[in-house]
């Protein structure tokens, strides 16, 4: 407890008043914009991510091949340690003459997106009852119409998951590009923070506290805006179940 | 701290590698102790609570969704709750690290032992088994699969979290990450060491605890 001190109302007060400056609310360094860029920052590699993993995906799954590259992807994308992709990617911008403030950060984090999307929604789609897709083959759907109206409705609860455990993981990953740069949207408050020492600790602690504020509401956002997508009749089938293992 | 300058030394200076041997392997034996340290506290912890659960079932639930929410708080964030409280150190870092834990071996020991099919539980009981010679000889074995899979889970989580623990001034390979990072002209070679060991310790340890659970639970051998 070697600061002990520093857990008196004097740290209390220090918090409140990093708060109250107003220069802390106002122009590129200020909380509103810091926000912004944090939000845009986890959303742009997550949808990205959505974009480059769910079609291969759903075809590999819905032809019953590569199951066991789609086991390793996510086994792989856990061992990688997200800060060293982080600043693995910025040394390629660096060569390039490159910002640093915005493309590693996004690079760095669609790649860490990618794994579980791409095996959730390969499980969901594989997954999907071979009962079903014969009754609509019977039906006469094409495979085309297989894919669109059957198996990816049905396996819409699993694929959100994993877009939803992929967006949490960016948005926990975003404040770490803070440390390659100005960037790093409400992070750069932590890692300025972090570098003055004891200095720093007010500044720390209000920035931790803006980015678990921020991780929670998006996270609750998303998981409201993922009820929307899920047909009503797939949502009841799948209320009670727990969401995939991360 | 900006980077602004476009020249880099070569990706791999392998003269770097060669000569840095014995700092590299520090630093790995560094990072496997921090990540220890943190798999034990929180299966020390994680066991207490699983065990409050089995025993008062109503508290699974609030245990989980509090676990379930420390574990999406981001990693840089939970160090900068702690650091005015427990300092920038060693502490800070395990109680993070740990917290991390609890959500994935807390589920794991919990589904683990709920999942013992009850004809199993009702056989022992049958052959005069007490309670806690049941647990230990019946329960404990057959939910081991799923325990491991947490540990393992948990391990590799754990190591990829250690290399951000270098920001809090701790060692391991997230020390050559940063480092890398912060010298005057940016070191790519220290920078990619760090990552690529990282990700093979975490692949190491992991396939270490499938040969463990492989061996513990010789009657789950030639199932797939």
């Amino acid at each position: 407890m070697a600061e002990g001190s520093g857990l008196s109302m004097e740290f209390v007060s220090d918090v409140v008043d990093w708060f109250s400056d107003p220069s802390h609310w106002t122009g590129a360094d200020g909380i509103p914009q810091r926000t912004l860029d944090h939000v845009w920052l986890a959303l742009l590699p997550t949808l990205i991510a959505v974009v480059i993993a769910v079609p291969p995906a759903v075809v590999l799954a819905h032809r019953h091949v590569g199951r066991f590259f789609a086991n390793a992807l996510i086994n792989v994308g856990r061992a990688v340690p997200s800060f060293g992709v982080l600043i693995v990617a910025a040394i390629f911008f660096v060569r390039a003459g490159a910002s640093l403030r915005f493309w590693p950060a996004v690079v760095a984090l669609v790649a860490l997106a990618i794994p579980p999307i791409f095996t959730n929604t390969y499980a969901g789609i594989a997954n999907v009852s071979p009962a079903l897709v014969e009754a609509g083959l019977g039906m006469g759907f094409r495979e085309s119409e297989i894919i669109r109206r059957l198996e990816l409705p049905v396996a819409a609860p699993v694929i959100l998951a994993g877009i939803e455990i992929s967006f949490v993981q960016v948005i926990a990953t975003v404040p770490l590009a803070a440390v390659l740069s100005s960037g790093g949207g409400l992070g750069q408050y932590i890692v300025r923070g972090f570098a003055q020492g004891r200095g720093g600790v007010a500044e720390t602690f209000a920035g931790a506290l803006l980015v678990a504020l921020l991780t929670f509401v998006l996270q609750r956002l998303f998981a409201a805006g993922e009820r929307l997508l899920v047909p009503a009749g797939i949502r009841r089938l799948t209320d009670q179940t727990d969401q995939a293992a991360t | 701290m900006t980077l602004a300058q476009a020249e880099t030394r070569p990706l791999m200076d392998w003269d770097w590698v060669w000569r840095n041997l014995d700092d590299i392997w520090a630093q790995t034996v560094e990072h496997l102790v921090l990540t220890g340290i943190a798999i034990g506290v929180g299966l020390l912890v994680s066991l207490t609570l699983a065990a409050a659960a089995l025993r008062w079932r109503h508290l699974y639930a609030p245990i989980a969704s509090v676990s379930g929410i420390l574990y999406t708080i981001p990693s840089l964030a939970v160090f900068a709750f702690l650091a005015p409280f427990t300092g920038l150190g060693l502490l800070t870092a395990e109680v993070a690290l740990v917290s991390y834990t609890v959500l994935i071996l807390v589920r794991n020991i919990y589904t683990g032992i709920t999942g013992v099919p009850a004809g199993v539980i009702e056989a022992a009981d049958g052959m005069g088994y007490r309670p806690v010679k049941r647990f230990f000889q019946i329960e404990l074995p057959l939910a081991a699969p799923v325990i491991i899979a947490g540990i393992r889970i948990a391990s590799v989580t754990v190591i990829g979290l250690v290399t951000v623990t270098s920001l809090l001034g701790l060692g391991g390979l997230g020390f050559f990450i940063l480092d890398g990072l912060r010298r005057s002209i940016l070191f790519p070679t220290e920078i990619i060491i760090g990552t690529v060991l990282s990700a093979v310790l975490a692949a190491v340890v992991d396939l270490g605890l499938l040969g463990i659970e492989r061996l513990i639970t010789p009657w789950q051998r030639g199932r797939a």
